[in-house]
């Protein structure tokens, strides 16, 4: 084992994953690239989504992979960081929209 | 990516302005251990090796090295300290073999070819020859930064010039990182210029192309797209148009190499250039279809070769010993760096190749 769990060379195997099971990881990657194929959304916009749930997911390859990604598309970073603000803003609005449920339980216990 | 630069690597005596030095790390670490197969063997896979010319279709003539830009990726390490000007005794030499040759696109290049004082007669003089496509690589600014080059779009017009220009993005913060400050304001008011006597417009003949590579270490997107958002953005924000868009692969030589290696990008970019590898793209690579002049005469594969000193493994070597035939049947000289061209959908002066 690494003396990290994280490291930015293990990117580079991800391919790998087919290796220890062929049928599911062909499966898995051909499902990928057609996600992110130009459709009713354009790559770029796809590419930004992505960069989103990589924050809100926490997942540093996912992060280095569509950083990288949006450069090659020649998105700017304002507009990264616009895509990391809207996945920031839906996952501390996912909590604070909880409080409802603290409230309705005030409200039936003491209210 | 933004070194700020002002000096060439040869003025500020970087130990990268020695070609055998760039050839040596090209050819050392990752590519020596084994961690990743050198160029050449990764052709042999594919049974491309060794890599041969098809028919000559460009002559790429690089008029000096002199620029009143300093880029941070320049792979020329062109500049205003930078004195390499071809004379016009060799221009002499190279209108003979404009004359004689095959090839059907004559393809200026420098630093700023305007810069050499000899070009407008040696554009006048080329222009005579019938090329059917004879393209001048213009940086933009050169046009707006002194009056003695003003009128360069009506003498690129009258001379029938297809131009293609150098624009790294969009907007004003990235271009002016890679190319200097001011660069950007300068291209829009030189690409509204060329606009203004027909350059570039959807039905003019006046071809304008602009040319796309990345400012950073990361490789260019699908060219398509990225010509479909320059097109929309220059359009809205500047009202101009222009014909194709090229996107090119950093290749990493020269200030490139040095700003790899300075931002510790160096063998992850490697890495990028090697997992992209198209076996396609090396079949339509422009070393096949081109031949390099350097400012002094000398023959080489491409553009990248000239500037890491890797001269035509052939008899012919100088302009003034030019002979198609025997040019053509050689084997090109490759090294790493040719990776850059064998990325994704292929890298050439002309945008990808597949």
């Amino acid at each position: 084992m690494a003396d990290q769990y994280y490291d930015p060379k293990d990117l580079r195997k991800f391919g790998k994953i087919t290796e220890w099971s062929e049928e599911l990881g062909t499966k898995f990657f051909d499902y990928y690239s057609t996600v992110f194929e130009e459709g009713a959304l354009t790559a770029r916009e796809k590419s930004l989504i992505a960069l989103a749930v990589a924050h809100t997911e926490q997942c540093p390859y996912c992060i280095d992979a569509y950083t990288k990604d949006g450069l090659q598309k020649g998105i700017t970073k304002e507009e990264m960081m616009e895509a990391v603000h809207v996945g920031a803003a839906i996952k501390s609005g996912a909590t604070l929209v909880h409080g409802v449920m603290m409230m309705n339980k005030v409200n039936k216990l003491d209210g | 990516m933004n070194m700020g630069a002002t000096k060439s690597l040869q003025k500020s005596e970087n130990e990268l302005a020695d070609a055998n030095r760039q050839l040596e790390i090209l050819s050392n670490g990752i590519f020596q251990n084994g961690e990743l197969p050198t160029f050449a063997r990764k052709i042999k896979e594919s049974n491309q090796f060794p890599l041969r010319p098809r028919t000559l279709e460009i002559l790429q003539i690089n008029v000096g090295y002199m620029c009143n830009q300093v880029c941070d990726h320049c792979h020329v390490d062109a500049g205003p300290d930078r004195k390499e000007i071809m004379t016009w005794e060799t221009m002499e030499l190279c209108l003979e073999v404009i004359r004689n040759t095959g090839a059907h696109t004559l393809d200026l290049t420098g630093g700023a070819p305007e810069m050499n004082p000899h070009f407008r007669r040696f554009v006048e003089e080329a222009s005579k020859a019938g090329i059917k496509d004879f393209i001048v690589r213009s940086n933009l600014t050169i046009i707006r930064a002194n009056k003695k080059y003003y009128d360069l779009p009506e003498f690129f017009k009258k001379h029938n010039v297809h131009v293609i220009s150098s624009m790294p993005h969009w907007t004003k913060g990235k271009t002016d990182k890679q190319r200097g400050d001011g660069v950007f304001d300068k291209s829009i008011k030189a690409l509204q210029d060329l606009n203004a006597i027909g350059y570039g417009m959807p039905d003019s003949d006046l071809r304008l192309d602009l040319v796309y590579n990345p400012s950073g270490a990361f490789l260019p997107g699908d060219q398509a797209s990225m010509e479909k958002d320059f097109k929309k953005a220059l359009l809205e924000d500047f009202g101009i148009q222009f014909h194709n868009l090229f996107a090119i692969t950093n290749l990493p030589i020269a200030r490139f190499l040095d700003y790899l290696i300075a931002s510790e990008n160096y063998e992850d970019y490697m890495y990028q250039l090697v997992e992209a590898y198209n076996p396609t793209a090396v079949a339509n690579v422009m070393c096949t279809n081109t031949i390099s002049i350097s400012w002094d005469g000398w023959l080489y594969d491409c553009d990248f070769n000239q500037m890491l000193g890797l001269k035509v493994n052939s008899k012919v070597k100088h302009i003034s010993e030019y002979n198609e035939k025997v040019l053509n049947n050689r084997d090109i000289v490759i090294s790493q760096h040719c990776y850059g061209c064998t990325a994704g959908a292929g890298s050439s002066c002309q945008g990808t190749v597949t």
